[in-house]
């Protein structure tokens, strides 16, 4: 039985939501959207680029207020806030050179008012989960970008989050370690049992990753499919030899090529 | 050998193998002790002038000029560095100002700062401000500039408020080139204050140095250029070290 079945309450929900940016030149950046994902669901959106994935999580988190519609997480309308179980990893390298692995992993609970020793605890617990416990002691200068990646991962981590949002965490990343960054997130969803949102721009790493993938289409940014894949949720990057996977992955381009197209100013 | 040992220790070999030579053409006569004394005479004078105590008075007086010239530029160039930063249209005026202000020489101000401050130690001050700050202001803003917008996004993700924004994130990105302004701060702070003492003091090194060239006395003068030298050199250095220490932690790899 998939994890998405199993799910059936709503955790966050989205209900008409628009954005648009005042111009020149004004832009309907998304929606309207309407999307429910189920506590303890991975959800992967894919898209067209300028599709508005980015301002979907902006809104999702509270750094962007939707122009238009209504945000429900575990039942409460955000109102433009920052709640508080949300933890997000970025696209870009969001760690801080001045500060060690370990300093950076804490960082995240540096406001959350909890004793020396619980703080020691969760970094210690979040530094050997994401395989930084040898490196606790460097500088993200001396690591490799997925190493620096994971720093961010087990910073959002500590905060111990009901929902992680993640916008694109492996862009930068080649397909190996790719595939293994994403054993390594299955494993944290699995284990935290977090929703898991992830914005990603490569099909493979939507439909291995996910209980559903949301195909968006080119600006202003709505799903025009949105794919269960069934997979169980004890599985790993080894399923992408499974013949379903290339039947998912087909389908998802599919729905996504003229998007694509459209967004390149070449419609078909 | 380290690269950076290595290039410790050909700095140090240039500048003794210099000062070395120099010592030779003195002491052989090449060049006539009228005109330079033999550095070996100017760190016996100099240890002659600091053992007597006549220019304690003076060394204070300087130092504790520059010294609060220093901290007045920092802090004003940083904070107005800050505030033009917020504002783009305050920044579209400050950009081009800031960037041909080095080509105005302000001591032409000389004779409008007596008239306003007198003789005392505000004229000096202001000079080492005015030199100064503009420094600080523009590596501040480089500074500011540099801050990766993503870690700004961490901080609201993180809802972090202004103030822990500014010192938890916004400052320590910031810092290297805030450094950089900083270490510029200083020198000019010094030229500053010792050129103004030159033409505007009664007390001070400065004044000291001047008072010994046009009383013709070279031992004292090259006594206390090479205190100033020292001195300078010093607060450079650590500053240099600090720096240089800050950057290796970052970046190494």
């Amino acid at each position: 039985m998939s994890a998405a079945a199993v799910s059936a309450q709503s955790h966050i929900a989205l209900g008409g939501v628009e954005r648009h940016y005042d111009g020149p030149p004004a832009i309907h950046a998304l929606g309207p959207i309407d999307l429910e994902i189920g506590r303890g669901e991975f959800f992967s959106v894919v898209g067209p680029s300028g599709c508005g994935k980015s301002t979907l999580l902006d809104v999702l988190c509270g750094l962007v207020r939707p122009t238009r519609g209504s945000v429900r997480f575990e039942g409460r309308e955000l109102h433009g806030e920052i709640p508080d179980g949300i933890g997000v990893v970025f696209q870009e390298d969001a760690s801080m050179p001045w500060l060690n692995v370990r300093q950076n992993v804490a960082f995240g609970l540096r406001t959350s008012g909890l004793q020396q020793k619980e703080v020691a605890e969760r970094v210690d617990h979040a530094v050997h989960f994401m395989g930084l416990a040898q490196f606790a002691g460097h500088y993200p200068a001396q690591l490799s970008g997925g190493m620096r990646q994971r720093v961010c991962i087990a910073r959002t981590l500590v905060l111990r989050p009901r929902l992680i949002l993640l916008d694109e965490p492996f862009g930068a990343l080649d397909q190996q370690t790719r595939l293994l960054m994403g054993d390594e997130l299955l494993r944290l969803w699995r284990e935290t049992g977090a929703t898991v949102l992830l914005i990603t721009h490569a099909l493979d790493e939507a439909a291995m990753l996910s209980d559903r993938v949301g195909v968006m289409s080119a600006r202003p940014g709505r799903f025009i499919d949105i794919m269960e894949t069934g997979w169980p949720r004890d599985r790993d990057s080894r399923i992408v030899s499974d013949p379903k996977f290339g039947g998912l992955t087909a389908r998802l381009w599919s729905s996504l090529r003229e998007e694509s197209l459209k967004s390149m100013g070449q419609a078909a | 050998m380290t690269r950076r040992r290595a290039a410790l220790f050909v700095r140090t070999a240039v500048l003794a193998g210099l000062v070395g030579l120099l010592e030779i053409c003195c002491r052989t006569g090449i060049i006539d002790p009228l005109t330079v004394i033999p550095p070996s005479d100017m760190f016996a004078s100099m240890i002659d002038h600091l053992r007597s105590g006549e220019l304690d008075e003076s060394i204070v007086n300087t130092f504790s000029t520059i010294l609060l010239a220093f901290v007045l530029a920092v802090g004003g160039g940083t904070l107005a560095g800050a505030l033009v930063h917020r504002s783009p249209r305050l920044r579209d005026v400050a950009d081009p100002l800031l960037a041909s202000y080095y080509s105005v020489p302000t001591f032409i101000f000389y004779p409008l700062l007596v008239a306003l401050l007198g003789l005392g130690k505000a004229p000096l001050v202001v000079l080492g401000v005015l030199s100064a700050a503009p420094a600080v202001m523009i590596s501040t803003l480089s500074g500011l500039d540099g801050v990766s917008p993503v870690l700004l996004k961490l901080a609201r993700v993180h809802r972090l408020s202004p103030a822990r924004t500014l010192w938890w994130i916004v400052l320590p990105a910031a810092l290297p080139r805030l450094f950089s302004g900083f270490k510029l701060a200083l020198s000019y702070a010094l030229i500053g204050v010792i050129a103004g003492e030159f033409i505007l003091s009664g007390t001070g090194l400065g004044y000291a140095i001047s008072f010994a060239y046009q009383s013709f006395d070279n031992r004292a003068m090259y006594g206390l250029m090479l205190f100033v030298l020292l001195v300078a050199v010093t607060a450079n250095g650590i500053l240099y070290v600090w720096e240089g220490w800050l950057a290796r932690r970052r970046s190494r790899g």
